[in-house]
């Protein structure tokens, strides 16, 4: 889906990080591979692994100081099955509002029609150069790459995503972009970028000279780009929650002001604000709100404020009864941050814009055959719903996900053969028996048989000695 | 068949049987015994500062102690008087040179240490993030519990933009430590007033 820049430089020589995503995606690596990548640096992964589960502790204390938590997401998974039970209403309603407003809406029924859509703003403006807040939905479509196809430079305001921009990669989390960065490559990326001193990886001065940077583009562009959290059919309004203040720079100084969202982000009413935006900044860094909720109901005097309302496969997601629950989700992150494949794995080992445990569920909807390593790519462990906080079932949902793959034929190779040899081993108790039996002496005479690095289970384990009895022996032997 | 068409009538096909709506009303939510100790601790927490005053002089007091003279303050309360009033015709991207502004919360919630703004009494959508230092006004009995209050206080209240902000501008994103001042204002300072 994404349209794929060709760099000058061989992939191979870039750097020691996971490679740039727009390279994975013509590489068509998976999962396990990209992840075997990532692990190659041991110690950087226990960093990432360690920062994202800071993050996570910092979300229990958010949600333990609020007895009212379970009660919260109950109401907050409600409020989104109501959403999607009358989706068509809502949206019918929230247009009305919000051209009743004052605001112009368009409907993309893909992520091409959506880039053309907002193109052809740009072009109505002759604009050439625009400032972005973050959007995952314009990551979905791969807005950037469409637009850099037509000449029109796109700057991303938010920080994490300037620094993941400046590099040529796309954000490996949806809420903390450059998480996978260290400072002194931040501070050697600024120093080549933005001629910040050789060797200071300090975040104050790094952070700094974003700042100065980005505000000469917040002073210049003429139109802004923002996504939305959250959009009411009540009052045609919607809220932009950012802790750094960008969307709403880019927003206030521009002419032209062009929101663009999934249509699943409808909320009923303006009470139900209270729900989400407690819940959401809790989940995703610890915080009790973000900096900054804007509510943006009407345009700017003298300006001109754009809503994009996308489809892209949502409304197919939504007839899918065992996963249309996935479109409750608020992009919080707290699946991502919980979960122990992602914190080891890394954002790009998932090869989509939004990664993780919930992007997992989402992006096999979109394609099946190019995503179908993903469900895999879990323990099934349930970290995910338990801090999901609109109650989503994301691991049955990827168990579910690994069963309808591989009914479609898609499911990944190694694991296919593997189950085969075990489901006719497990229906044949006489081969079980023997199987069992060689293998307890492979182990304990040949282990090097198994051992070795033609067996996947191996990686990164030790087996415990081998039992010199089965269950079923020593329960012969012993039952008297 | 318009994209808008075709969209509605996907969406139709596929969503499932209607879902009640909660009430909102019946969350439980913790109760602070003192919604202005609460808001205080938390916005303290999140890089605000809050200062308890009996009048608006000590906003004067506050710059004057704070900021080096011939600041470019600016503000859109009128009775100020020690601070130029904001015309809201100025053109917003001059705004930048503004070092202090000084503007109105209609209401405060204690827990998260939010005030809420909107367009009507500020002037200029633009100021409070781009300013270098921000200061709120905020009378004590308008600090609410929390975000449901805060919501039925605002009940249908049209506002062409209205905004909630905790704290200073921030950010984390290089390596999860926190500075102040990412693109907005680098302080926040709370004047909680009688």
């Amino acid at each position: 889906m994404f349209i794929v820049i060709r760099l000058n430089h061989s992939p191979l020589t870039i750097h020691h990080r996971p490679l740039p995503i727009h390279i994975i995606m013509t590489h068509n690596a998976t999962h396990p591979q990209l992840a075997t990548a990532f692990n190659k640096d041991e110690a950087r992964v226990g960093w990432h692994d360690e920062t994202l589960w800071w993050v996570r502790q910092k979300r229990d204390k958010a949600a333990w100081a609020l007895p009212e938590w379970e009660q919260l997401r109950d109401t907050a998974s409600a409020i989104k099955q109501n959403v999607l039970s009358n989706l068509h209403d809502y949206l019918v309603q929230f247009e009305q509002q919000a051209l009743a407003n004052g605001v112009k809406v368009h409907w993309a029924a893909d992520a091409k029609e959506h880039n053309e859509i907002v193109h052809s703003i740009l072009q109505q403006h002759n604009v050439t150069q625009i400032v972005k807040s973050k959007s995952m939905l314009t990551e979905e479509c791969g807005l950037n790459e469409y637009l850099a196809n037509n000449k029109v430079e796109v700057i991303d305001t938010d920080l994490g995503e300037r620094i993941v921009q400046l590099a040529n990669e796309h954000p490996s989390h949806i809420v903390l972009p450059c998480i996978h960065w260290k400072k002194e490559e931040i501070g050697e990326l600024f120093h080549q970028h933005l001629n910040t001193p050789e060797g200071n990886a300090d975040p104050k001065l790094l952070t700094a000279a974003a700042r100065e940077h980005l505000r000469e583009k917040f002073l210049t562009r003429k139109i802004a780009i923002t996504g939305v959290n959250f959009a009411v059919a009540e009052t045609g309004e919607f809220v932009v929650c950012t802790n750094e203040g960008n969307a709403d720079m880019g927003a206030h100084l521009a002419d032209v002001h062009i929101a663009c969202m999934g249509i699943e982000k409808i909320i009923p009413k303006r009470e139900h604000l209270g729900v989400l935006l407690r819940l959401l900044a809790r989940s995703a860094t610890g915080q009790p709100v973000t900096t900054y909720s804007s509510h943006f109901q009407q345009p700017n005097a003298g300006q001109e404020m754009h809503i994009v309302l996308v489809d892209n496969g949502r409304s197919v997601q939504l007839g899918r009864e065992d996963f249309r629950n996935s479109l409750k989700c608020i992009r919080c992150g707290a699946c991502f941050n919980t979960c122990p494949v992602y914190r080891r794995s890394g954002g790009h080992s998932y090869h989509t814009a939004i990664a993780g445990p919930i992007g997992s569920i989402l992006a096999p909807n979109l394609d099946m055959k190019k995503y179908a390593d993903l469900p895999f790519a879990s323990t099934l462990c349930g970290s995910c719903s338990n801090v999901c906080p609109v109650k989503i079932d994301i691991h049955n949902q990827l168990y579910k996900w690994r069963q309808v793959l591989t009914e479609e034929g898609h499911s990944p190779k190694s694991k296919t053969v593997a189950m085969k040899v075990m489901a006719t081993a497990l229906a044949k108790p006489g081969l079980f028996k023997a199987g069992g039996k060689m293998m307890r002496w492979v182990l304990k005479y040949m282990p090097w048989l198994v051992n070795n690095k033609m067996n996947a289970w191996y990686k990164q384990r030790e087996m415990p000695a081998p039992p010199e009895q089965s269950f079923t022996e020593w329960y012969k032997k012993n039952r008297t | 068949m318009s994209s808008k068409e075709k969209i509605l009538a996907a969406v139709r096909a596929s969503q499932p049987a209607l879902q009640p709506l909660p009430d909102v009303n019946d969350i439980a939510a913790v109760q602070f015994e003192n919604n202005v100790a609460q808001f205080t601790a938390v916005l303290n927490s999140i890089g605000g500062l809050v200062v308890n005053a009996t009048h608006t002089d000590a906003i004067k007091e506050y710059v004057k102690n704070n900021f080096a003279e011939g600041i470019n303050g600016i503000t859109t309360v009128a009775k100020l008087n020690d601070f130029p009033l904001l015309s809201t015709e100025t053109e917003a991207h001059l705004l930048a040179n503004i070092d202090v502004a000084i503007l109105p919360a209609k209401m405060g919630v204690a827990e998260n240490g939010a005030v809420w703004l909107t367009e009507a009494e500020y002037g200029i959508r633009a100021l409070p993030f781009i300013c270098q230092h921000l200061i709120v006004m905020l009378q004590q009995h308008t600090i609410v519990q929390n975000m449901h209050e805060a919501y039925k206080k605002i009940n249908k209240e049209q506002y062409g933009f209205g905004v909630f902000i905790a704290g200073p501008s921030k950010t984390a994103d290089i390596e999860q430590s926190l500075v102040l001042g990412a693109h907005g204002p680098e302080s926040m300072t709370v004047f909680i007033l009688p």
